[in-house]
């Protein structure tokens, strides 16, 4: 048998009441005026505007990318988004239809949403959209290999991806909701890190149990771990079930209190959500008008 | 004295066919004619305001989109919960300082105007609709269409009575509604929540608030997700602000009689629409 690629020195245990209860307690914190303006356009400046369904077209994809580019066409005071994010064969639509602006594209890749597909099939998938254009490439991490114990060859995988993916951004996606509790999420976040990712994500939003802000931040605590270990600071990003900006906020609370202001920048930190933006659209019309808004005002993605 | 300690009744408020409390955590004291503390009622927030008209707004597609029959049935269902309860009204109309008899009496009419209503559900669009003479060759026709999320300042006096003459017109149609009741109609309005949440109503299409409802009143004119304003129960000195906000979004202001019946209260909370046809292509 061969050498394992992947030893991890140790792995910090996760007291799974103290988390849930900091998780709680940082989400029961009121943000008004001047500050909530600000938290919500950081969120804007933060978020993945995502659109993954099989029924995506390049009109609809031309759509999304133009409201990522101008999120409120009636406000250029409102930035745009940190990048847009769709299916491998979406990507050169979506690269033409943000050019110059600033928005990045970010592509899901290597047979996503599952990951269970041959590993040189999925590292040309990567290939093949980092080519088409994509800056970053979203992953997910093999849960059948984890689940069965067998972390090199998780760990070689991402690192083979990695590999793959030449100057773009990798992301891999844990699928939290998939691995059973938070011990093997520190773990997971831990491997992914070592293997080379440059973010770890909480969820593919295909399945029912998507991120909560405890699964967050027993990731943002492997995320500080991480940093003090290398020197390396990896990102995160939240993702399946954030529709709200109180929501978003509370994503925000929790990455700055326990990583730090550094980490509250889209380089660090992201939101992989589609219909999050128009709630902060409606929040930022209530604080310039003083009166509730509605799904009325804003478009229908 | 048996061993049994009185058990009061929390009167709460009813949002997305739940019972919360208020947001904000505020409350009123409700007493009755002669001085005894009734209960302490939840006093609605603006923001309570707001996750009524979310909560009425997420129901309104589903609820116009059932058959006329299948609403008429509901607003009859509502008529039998009523009457099943008609004692413990009759009560609470008797704090409020009523005699037995004209509490009695406003019950059973709060239950035939139930009644009466729900029989509308299959009947307002043949009565409302018209077939229009046109010169041209076209068939022309109005329809009418529920108008969709309706706030509804409701009477004080008489509540019951008040209540039904106001909430059965607006939602038959596949309006859903966010009802504002006063301080004196509180304790009425919440236990015809209970009336409601018993009545295959769907969650959200009745939502009631209680409190003070002059406070309410501008955050409704002025949110634009809220379609109609029902101002039958409501304070005469509503700011002037709060009405042009109100016209911001065009929204339908409802002024009626309290307590009556008739085909022209279900208009007020109706859109109409005409199609031109092309005959003879």
């Amino acid at each position: 048998m061969n050498a394992p690629t992947y030893t991890p020195i140790r792995t910090t245990s996760v007291d799974q009441v103290a988390l849930e209860a900091r998780a709680a307690e940082l989400g029961s914190r009121s943000i008004k005026t001047s500050s909530k303006r600000a938290a919500l356009h950081l969120a804007i400046r933060c978020i993945d505007l995502t659109t993954l369904e099989g029924a995506d077209t390049p009109g609809k994809v031309a759509s999304l990318c133009r409201k990522a580019v101008r999120p409120d066409a009636t406000d250029p005071a409102i930035p745009h988004v940190a990048a847009v994010c769709v299916y491998p064969e979406m990507v050169a639509y979506a690269a033409a239809a943000v050019a110059g602006s600033g928005v990045a594209v970010a592509s899901v890749a290597g047979a996503f949403p599952s990951g269970l597909s041959d590993l040189d099939v999925r590292t040309d998938d990567i290939r093949s959209a980092v080519a088409d254009g994509a800056d970053e490439i979203d992953i997910v991490l093999n849960r059948s290999a984890f689940l069965s114990g067998d972390l090199s060859k998780v760990h070689d995988e991402v690192a083979a991806s990695k590999e793959a993916c030449g100057d773009a951004h990798l992301k891999v996606i844990l699928e939290t909701g998939e691995l059973g509790g938070y011990e093997p999420v520190r773990r997971a976040s831990m491997l992914a890190m070592a293997a080379g990712a440059d973010f770890i994500k909480t969820s593919t939003g295909k399945i029912p149990r998507a991120a909560t802000p405890a699964m967050a931040l027993c990731m943002a605590e492997a995320i500080r771990e991480h940093a003090h270990q290398t020197g390396r600071a990896v990102g995160f990003k939240a993702a399946g079930g954030i529709r709200t900006a109180k929501q978003a906020w509370h994503y925000l609370v929790l990455m700055g209190e326990t990583l730090g202001p550094e980490w509250l920048t889209p380089d660090l930190f992201r939101l992989g959500a589609s219909s999050l933006l128009n709630d902060i659209l409606l929040q930022l019309a209530k604080l310039d008008s003083g009166r509730y808004s509605g799904p009325d005002y804003v478009t229908i993605d | 004295m048996g061993g049994h300690l009185p058990v009061d009744k929390t009167f709460k408020l009813f949002i997305g066919g739940a019972f919360p409390r208020s947001e904000s955590g505020y409350t009123f004291q409700v007493r009755s004619d002669d001085g005894r503390l009734l209960a302490n009622a939840a006093k609605a927030s603006r923001k309570d305001l707001r996750e009524a008209v979310r909560a009425a707004r997420s129901a309104q597609a589903g609820w116009a989109g059932r058959t006329a029959y299948n609403r008429g049935q509901v607003l009859y269902r509502v008529a039998e919960m009523l009457d099943a309860r008609s004692d413990e009204f009759t009560a609470l109309l008797g704090d409020g300082g009523r005699s037995d008899e004209s509490a009695r009496s406003e019950v059973e009419q709060a239950v035939d105007r139930w009644v009466w209503y729900a029989g509308w559900a299959d009947k307002f669009q043949q009565v409302l609709g018209t077939v229009n003479p046109v010169a041209g060759p076209f068939f022309n026709f109005t329809f009418p269409e529920p108008t969709g999320v309706v706030v509804q300042a409701v009477p004080d006096d008489p509540p019951l009575l008040g209540l039904a003459s106001r909430l059965a017109p607006a939602i038959v149609t596949g309006n859903t509604s966010v009802v504002l009741a006063g301080e004196a109609a509180a304790l009425v309005a919440m236990s015809l929540a209970e009336v409601l949440a018993t009545s295959d109503v769907p969650g959200g299409v009745v939502n009631i608030l209680t409190g003070d409802v002059s406070a309410l009143l501008p955050w409704a004119l002025g949110h634009l997700d809220v379609n109609a304003v029902d101002l039958a129960g409501s304070p005469d000195d509503l700011p002037d602000a709060a009405l042009a906000d109100a016209a911001e979004n065009v929204k339908r202001l409802v002024h009626g009689d309290p307590t009556a019946a008739s085909p022209s209260v279900i208009a007020g909370f109706l859109e109409f629409k005409t199609v031109w046809h092309p005959i003879g292509h």
